[in-house]
C-alpha cells in the first residue's frame, strides 16, 4: 500500500466523527456505521448507515419549520468519457464524445424531503445541492467548463450513472427519528469503485443553510480480490506469467486426466 | 452463485461462466480449435468489457491449446520446424497486435474495432467454409471422388525464395509465406482474443500444402505460444487479464473439450466444416446486427482515466 493511500485511510477514520465550526448556532454531530466497506468475492452491495444529531445551545433560536438534512456522498473522482453513436456508412460508431473531468465515480444525494422544497433554487445552486446542480466539468475543445443543465451529453451521463446505481437522488433518503436526530442509509451497490467516499451533511432550516459537517468512509477490496487486483496493477509482468502458468497447468492437468492411451 | 471478478470489476454467476466454458470447450474439442472466436463474443454479450474479454480469453485459449498440443505431440503429429517458423512471425505479430490494441483503447475506438474485425473476418471465413463444405458434400452425394490436390500443383507461393525443407511435413517451401501467416494470426489474435486455429488450419492446408496429419497439432503449438505470450504482455501493458475469470473459463473449457472431441468423431470432415462454418457465420452476423441496428441508447460512458 502506498504512502498517500495510507494517509487517506487515516483521514477517513479520523473523520468518522466530525464536528462543525463552533461559531454556528447549530452544530452537527454525525457518525457512520462503518469506516470501511470491504468488497470480497461474495459482495452483493450493502448500506452504510449515517447517524446524526443537531446540537443546539442556549443561544439557538427556535426553528418553527423544523430542520432539513441533505447528505451528499461523493466517491473517488475519475475522468469519464461519454460517447454518442451516429450512423456512418450504415454502421453505428462512436462519432462524438465529451470527457467529464474528475467527476465523482459515485454520487448519492439523500434528503429528508423534496430538495426543491428545502431551499430556493439560488441557495441550492450555490451550495451544489442535488444531482442536477452538481458541477460536472467537461473538456470542450481544450477548455474545461460545466455545460448547461440540458446539455444532451450531461443528461446522458447522469442517466447512465443512475441506471448503473452509481448516482442517485432520494427525497426520502434521510429520516428524522426525533426532531433533532436523523438517520440516512447510503446504498453501496456491488459495482462501486474502491477509494475514499466523502460524506457531506448539510443542515437547512427555513430555506437557509445553517451548518455543514463532513465525514468519510473507504471502500476497499479485501482478500483474494484485493490480492489479484493489486498484483495485476502493480506487478503486471509477474501476474501475466503466473496466469500463463496457471493456464498451462490446467491444460496439462486435463491432458493427464483425460489421457486415452 | 455470484463471484466478484477483480479485474472486470463486476459480479458474475460462476455457474454461467463455467457453463460457457463447457459449451465453448465442447465446440473447440469437436472441431479441434481453441474456441476464442466464440468465447470472446460470449463474454462481451454478458457485459464484460471487450478489452477485458480479449485479454482474459487469451489465457483460456492457451490452456485449451496446451492440452490439445500435448496429445498431438505424443502422437508425433507436430512439425517442430514449421511451428518454429510460424512462431517467428507469430510473436512479432502478437507484439504489434497488443501495441495497436493499447493505441485503439486510448483513442476510444477499441470496441468498434473489435466488433468490425469480428464482423468482417467471421462472415467471410464462415461464408467460405459453408460454400466449400457444401460443395464437398454434394460431390460426395453424386458419387464423384473427392477433389485431390496433387502435391505437384504449385501456386505462386511456391516460387518464393528462401526455401526450406520441412521433414515432418514432407514439404519444401519458402519461409516467407509461413512467417507472414504466423504474423497475421498473432496480430489479429492479440486484438480479437482468438487463437486463430480456424484461420490457420485452412491457410496451412490450402496455401502451404501442409499435410492434414500434422496441421492441427502444429497450429495448436502456434496458438499455444502466441496466446501465452499475449496473456503476458496484455497483463504487463494493459493490466486487463482477469485471472479469476480465465480460471473458471479454462476449467469448463478443458472438460467440455473432451466431450466435444468424442462427439466430433461421429461426423465426417465435410459435415464438421459445414457446422463450424455456420457457427462462425452466426457469430459474425450477431456482430453485424449490433453494428447495423440502431442501439437502444446512443450514449455510452467509460472511465478513461482513474484518479489514484
Amino acid at each position: 500500500m502506498s504512502a498517500p493511500s495510507r494517509a487517506s485511510i487515516a483521514l477517513a477514520c479520523g473523520a468518522c466523527i466530525a464536528f462543525t465550526a463552533p461559531a454556528a448556532a447549530e452544530r452537527l454531530v454525525t457518525t457512520l456505521s462503518v469506516s470501511r466497506v470491504q468488497v470480497a468475492s461474495n459482495f452483493i452491495g450493502t448500506d452504510v448507515i449515517l447517524f446524526g444529531s443537531v446540537e443546539r445551545d442556549a443561544q439557538t433560536v427556535a426553528r418553527h419549520g423544523g430542520y432539513d438534512i441533505v447528505v451528499t456522498v461523493t466517491g473517488p473522482r475519475e475522468t469519464v468519457t461519454t460517447f454518442r453513436k451516429a450512423r456512418v456508412f450504415g454502421i453505428w460508431v462512436n462519432a462524438d464524445s465529451r470527457a467529464f473531468i474528475k467527476t465523482p465515480s459515485y454520487l448519492a444525494v439523500l434528503a429528508n424531503r423534496q430538495i426543491n422544497d428545502i431551499a430556493d433554487i439560488n441557495t441550492l445552486r450555490r451550495t451544489q445541492t442535488g444531482l442536477a446542480r452538481t458541477l460536472l466539468p467537461q473538456e470542450i475543445s481544450g477548455d474545461i467548463a460545466d455545460s448547461t443543465r440540458d446539455d444532451p451529453f450531461r443528461q446522458a451521463f447522469l442517466r447512465l450513472k443512475i441506471a448503473r446505481g452509481l448516482y442517485r437522488e432520494a427525497q426520502n433518503g434521510t429520516t428524522f427519528l426525533t426532531p433533532a436526530l436523523f438517520r440516512a442509509a447510503i446504498p453501496i451497490p456491488d459495482n462501486v469503485p474502491t477509494g475514499i467516499y466523502e460524506v457531506e451533511i448539510k443542515l437547512f432550516a427555513d430555506g437557509a443553510l445553517l451548518s455543514r459537517a463532513t465525514t468519510a468512509f473507504e471502500v476497499v477490496k479485501v482478500g483474494f480480490e484485493q490480492f489479484v487486483a493489486s498484483a495485476a496493477r502493480d506487478h503486471g509482468l509477474a501476474y501475466g506469467l503466473a496466469t500463463t502458468m496457471m493456464a498451462l497447468l490446467t491444460g496439462w492437468f486435463a491432458s493427464v486426466v483425460f489421457r486415452k492411451d | 452463485m455470484q463471484i466478484y471478478l477483480p479485474i472486470a470489476e463486476l459480479p458474475v454467476n460462476v455457474l454461467l461462466i463455467l457453463f460457457m466454458g463447457l459449451a465453448v470447450g465442447f465446440v473447440s474439442g469437436m472441431f479441434g480449435i481453441g474456441g476464442g472466436f466464440l468465447m470472446t463474443p460470449l463474454l462481451i454479450f454478458i457485459g464484460i468489457s471487450p478489452a477485458v474479454a480479449v485479454a482474459s480469453v487469451a489465457s483460456h485459449v492457451a490452456a485449451s491449446s496446451f492440452s490439445g498440443a500435448l496429445s498431438y505431440w505424443r502422437r508425433r503429429a507436430v512439425d517442430p520446424a514449421l511451428a518454429a517458423m510460424l512462431l517467428a512471425g507469430g510473436l512479432i505479430g502478437t507484439t504489434a497486435g497488443v501495441w495497436l490494441f493499447t493505441l485503439l483503447r486510448a483513442l476510444g475506438q477499441l470496441d468498434l474495432t473489435i466488433g468490425l474485425s469480428y464482423l468482417i473476418l467471421l462472415t467471410i471465413v464462415g461464408g467460405m467454409m459453408i460454400v466449400e463444405s457444401v460443395r464437398a458434400i454434394i460431390r460426395a452425394r453424386e458419387g464423384k471422388p473427392a477433389e485431390i490436390r496433387r502435391p505437384g500443383s504449385h501456386i505462386w507461393i511456391h516460387k518464393l525464395p528462401l526455401k526450406l525443407r520441412f521433414k515432418q511435413s514432407k514439404i519444401y517451401v519458402s519461409v516467407i509465406p509461413i512467417c507472414i501467416i504466423g504474423f497475421i494470426i498473432g496480430f489479429i489474435g492479440a486484438i480479437m482474443g482468438i487463437g486463430g486455429g480456424f484461420l490457420l488450419v485452412p491457410a496451412l492446408i490450402y496455401l502451404i500444402r501442409v499435410p492434414t496429419g500434422v496441421v492441427i497439432g502444429t497450429s495448436m503449438v502456434l496458438t499455444l505460444v502466441t496466446m501465452a505470450y499475449a496473456t503476458v504482455i496484455h497483463a504487463a501493458t494493459n493490466h486487463l487479464v482477469d485471472a479469476v475469470l480465465a480460471l473458471i473459463l479454462m476449467i469448463g473449457g478443458v472438460i467440455g473439450a473432451q466431450f466435444g472431441a468424442r462427439t466430433g468423431q461421429r461426423f465426417s470432415g465435410e459435415q464438421l466444416r459445414l457446422l463450424l462454418g455456420v457457427l462462425v457465420l452466426m457469430v459474425g452476423l450477431r456482430f453485424a446486427y449490433d453494428l447495423v441496428v440502431q442501439p437502444a441508447d446512443l450514449y455510452t460512458i467509460r472511465a478513461t482515466e482513474e484518479q489514484p
